[in-house]
């Protein structure tokens, strides 16, 4: 499988303002929000990017397509370095890499009906004639089940329910015909029948349309559905990336374990013995030194407060930042 | 039902006037049902505000007298059948005053805020937008203009300026540059930091799109509503303006002057001339302000609703 | 357990609650009668506008302005509820019956440290409780807790997600209430904080003798906490019956629509059985069962007419399928 999109030792730190005394010590503070995160994707793959809050999941991906500019690092498209390309070249490209966010009803101009939302990424990039657009619009509306076409068409965001303006949105994205979509948390905000609606919708739309997706998520259940693979973040830096049924099966990284055995799982005859790591995600401008993970993890030693532990192949394909065995 | 077909269809459905009208009365029915109160009051202010402007057009239906003739009749007649507002101190009718001096005070006021309409509304879009060094500076200028007691600066333009009819409007403009200013730069700073703003960015729009087509929509429903307030507003500072003499050429009837005018005999009685001006300058206002409340209440409407 | 041979310590009886509207009267809530029995999690479920926090809310005759409860009764210990004075309801809130909500964010006030939180609401209710006494029970419940003492002195600002949640957990039962409202508690939480939450939940069911009402749409948080679960939908209790008959036989197609989309990270699902459709609007007087549009099992006496709750060996569900026995 041809690669599509490979991420490089990306980098992005918000600067944040300090306190009197950091001023005082010249120490120049900043969130790290993404810390050397580096990850393929091939074409027709849907890699999940799982974490809790903070992990920079969502960051990771609005970096992907240029949304937030890197503060180091490289990304390439089909072996193209887009990272040097000017804004006007880049956003030819965004014709070709799309995004879906998390609140729908947000992500629409209160004052744009459906066709007009829809159809203006054709606009922008000039794709079918002032007759034609319409057409691939409703074209495109069909297809991610927004019936009747013709009828919505003219509606607005706020005639609509959560799962048809997910459609919606999905429509916004695809209606250009891209290869590559990132989802950041888009069932999140849903309801839990639209839920199974909308990843059906997914993976059928991904079959029919060849796409690859980055579907980013914090609940593992669902990314266990829909993807091929799954990278797990933590505090900005990927600790775990392999195939979904090797980490499902054969969890490494005492995070990975820990998130795993969180998930709530909807059946009563499942007790589970928990063991939940102490403490609590700790603050991203003053992370923990060597493995973030270390002041929450059992099997925390000297070593893992001393460097950064690697991303090393314990088994075939599967990759852990953990330097047990 | 062939895909490319449908494109004009739908296009063609938005378009016709039947379709429009039909859309319109739907609208209002449906305003009047649900909105009670607030359309009355819309409606309201619409009706006295068409009455006056019906004035400025026509008003040769509503009165025969010239504003000017001063054989219009016997001087200083209190209110009777044939001079149903009665004659000022030059033998003029005031009810014609009244008429003809519509144009003017209307002219002024709505010309002025359309002036500051244009000028502070894309200032404050591009400014809010944009932010940085030009945004503060350009802000601190709005700031100290809107920081003047509007009327004084009013009469410091038009004292400077000096006598006409488009000096006065540029005096009065000048006073609401900022208030249109700061209403849409702070309406689109917070819409900059919206998910549809980004998502905007996403599919490629470049920035004077996303001011144009995102931006711009969302702030225009706040705007038209203080625009009629606006002009509210202008209504009195114009009536202010030449009530103290600033400003127009005496020639013109206009009804601060009269207002003004009619201050000198109101000792002796008269008070005819002095009343009408006032009350008109009065309802016009308050025909613009409870368009503008009207207005308010039905574009943002309030989360009352669950 | 419940020991169902009791008393329910909360009866809501035939209780209806609407939101009159400009378009219309919004029926939220449609007779719902249901028996909460001491000691027992009871869970409501359903999805977004099918009812259940409006319910929630009504126990403490909390729902907001134009909402109000147009029939039923809620009696609590055998006192109806929608009877009691002002003064009666303000004392039974946080002393008999207390709640907490889905995000803790707001519901602590920013410029009261949590010391000064736990100190007004014991004083509220026990005006003449010194405040060194209000600490040492602060501190007691936050040991309970799982917070060290020396937090007290902290302001809301400085306290993570879940350790607010826990704060607010605190609060609510710092006064020994015999009822827990939580509705939605976990949703605004990480998964790891939400887990350890649970536990907590799960440890003060115990430790106190609560009685805990678990509304959630999280059916994986429910199955993990609660004895009974109510299932609701478009503003009707459409099935009631333990955890484990719910989740191994769910006899309303709607909860057995349930059961079949959601994903369950232990199974290998290779399809996810969505329901199409979406939850009904409730203007409008009711005259047939909510879930006919989308239900897959459909008779034509489901759409003209609204199913009763019935009782079948001591689960209830309301549905025309089983008109003549499960």
């Amino acid at each position: 499988m041809a690669t599509l999109i490979r991420a490089e030792h990306l980098v992005k730190n918000f600067p944040v303002k300090g306190n009197l005394v950091d001023s005082f010590t010249k120490k120049r503070l900043a969130v790290h929000a993404v810390d050397d995160v580096s990850f393929d994707i091939a074409e027709g793959e849907v890699l999940g990017l799982a974490g809790e809050s903070g992990s920079g999941k969502s960051t990771t991906g609005r970096l992907l397509i240029r949304l937030i500019e890197l503060t180091s690092g490289r990304v390439d498209y089909r072996g193209d370095d887009i990272t040097t390309y000017s804004t006007r070249e880049f956003e030819a490209l965004r014709e070709k890499m799309q995004i879906v966010f998390q609140d729908p009803v947000s992500s629409l101009s209160p004052r744009m009906s459906v066709g007009e939302a829809i159809g203006h990424p054709l606009l922008i990039h000039k794709m079918g004639s002032r007759r034609e657009r319409p057409g691939m619009v409703l074209d495109i509306m069909n297809k991610v089940g927004l019936a009747p076409a013709e009828y919505l068409y003219r509606k607005y965001p706020h005639q609509l329910s959560g799962g048809q303006s997910q459609r919606v949105v999905l429509a916004r994205a695809l209606v250009t015909r891209p290869d590559f979509l990132v989802a950041d948390e888009p069932i999140a905000m849903a309801d839990v029948s639209v839920r199974a609606l909308i990843m059906q919708l997914m993976r059928d739309l991904k079959e029919e349309m060849g796409l690859t997706y980055l579907f980013i998520t914090h609940d593992l259940a669902t990314a266990k559905y829909l993807c091929d693979r799954i990278a797990i973040m933590y505090l900005g830096r990927i600790v775990e990336i392999t195939a979904k049924d090797e980490l499902f099966s054969h969890p490494h990284h005492p995070y990975t374990k820990a998130l795993l055995d969180a998930v709530p799982v909807p059946d009563p005859r499942v007790s589970k013995e928990r063991d939940l790591p102490a403490g609590e995600i700790p603050s991203a401008i003053r992370p923990p030194s060597g493995c973030h993970f270390h002041p929450r993890c059992r099997f925390a030693m000297p070593a893992c407060s001393e460097g950064r532990p690697p991303l090393k192949e314990v088994a075939p394909g599967h990759f852990s930042a953990c330097i047990l065995d | 039902m062939n895909a490319t077909s449908s494109g004009p269809e739908i296009r063609a459905a938005k378009y016709s006037p039947a379709g429009i009208a039909a859309g319109l009365i739907r609208r209002f029915s449906a305003a009047a049902k649900r909105y009670r109160i607030e359309w009355w009051i819309l409606v309201a202010g619409a009706v006295v505000i068409a009455a006056i402007v019906s004035m400025t057009l026509f008003p040769h239906l509503f009165t025969h007298f010239r504003p000017e003739d001063m054989n219009a009749g016997p001087q200083m007649k209190p209110p009777s059948a044939a001079h149903l507002m009665g004659t000022d101190n030059l033998g003029r009718d005031v009810w014609s005053r009244i008429v003809y001096g519509a144009r003017t005070i209307l002219g002024v006021a709505i010309a002025a805020s359309l002036a500051s309409a244009l000028i502070g509304i894309p200032l404050g879009l591009v400014s809010g937008f944009s932010g940085g060094l030009g945004d503060k500076a350009l802000s601190l200028v709005m700031d100290s203009i809107y920081s003047f007691p509007g009327l004084i600066l009013a009469i410091a333009f038009a004292a400077m300026l000096g006598p006409g009819v488009i000096n006065i409007t540029v005096a009065v403009a000048v006073v609401y540059v900022p208030t249109y200013f700061r209403l849409v730069r702070g309406q689109t700073l917070s819409i900059k930091q919206e998910l549809y703003v980004e998502a905007a960015h996403a599919i490629g729009a470049r920035r004077p799109t996303v001011l144009a087509k995102y931006i711009f929509p969302n702030v225009i429903a706040t705007v038209v509503v203080v625009f009629s307030l606006n002009i509210a507003d202008a209504i009195m500072t114009e009536a202010a303006l030449s009530y103290i003499g600033l400003g127009l050429p005496a020639g013109m009837p206009d009804w601060g002057m009269d207002l003004s005018m009619g201050k000198k005999f109101l000792p002796s009685g008269v008070w005819w001339m002095i009343t009408y001006p006032g009350l008109m300058i009065m309802l016009l206002a308050l025909g613009f302000t409870m368009l503008g409340e009207g207005l308010s209440e039905i574009l943002n409407p309030r989360l009352q609703e669950y | 357990m419940p020991d169902s041979a009791n008393e329910p310590i909360l009866d809501i009886r035939d209780l209806s609650i609407i939101y009159p509207i400009s378009i219309g009267t919004v029926h939220a809530v449609q007779d719902v009668t249901l028996s909460l029995y001491k000691g027992e999690v009871l869970g409501i479920v359903g999805e977004s506008g099918c009812g259940k926090s409006t319910l929630g809310l009504s126990i403490l005759k909390l729902m907001k302005p134009p909402g109000r409860i147009s029939s039923g009764s809620i009696l609590y210990k055998g006192t109806d509820i929608l009877g009691m004075d002002d003064r009666a309801l303000l004392d039974m809130r946080g002393r008999n019956i207390a709640m907490i909500f889905q995000n803790p964010l707001t519901s602590l006030d920013p410029l009261m440290s949590v010391e000064r939180h736990f100190i007004e609401a014991i004083q509220v209710h026990e005006p003449h409780t010194g405040v060194a006494e209000c600490i040492e029970r602060a501190k007691k419940i936050l040991s309970d807790l799982g917070i060290e003492g020396n937090r007290l002195k902290e302001y809301p600002y400085q306290l993570s997600g879940g350790m607010r949640q826990r704060i607010m957990i605190g609060l609510a039962l710092i006064l020994h209430p015999d009822i827990l409202l939580a509705d939605e508690p976990t949703t605004a939480l990480d998964v790891i904080v939400e887990a350890g939450f649970t536990e907590l939940l799960i440890r003060l069911h115990e430790l106190y003798s609560l009685t805990v009402v678990l509304i959630s749409h999280n059916l994986g948080l429910v199955a993990q906490m609660a004895d009974r679960i109510a299932v609701m939908y478009g503003g009707r209790l459409v099935e009631l019956a333990t955890v484990n008959q719910i989740f191994e036989k769910p006899l309303h197609p709607y909860t057995q629509g349930l059961m079949n989309c959601v994903p369950n990270i232990l199974l290998e699902q290779k399809e996810l059985n969505a329901m199409p459709g979406s939850p009904p609007d409730l203007v409008g007087e009711p005259k047939s069962c909510p879930f006919a549009p989308r239900c897959p099992k459909a008779m034509d006496i489901c759409r003209s007419r609204v199913p009763p709750l019935k009782d079948y060996g001591g689960r209830q569900t309301a549905c025309w399928l089983y008109e003549g026995g499960v």
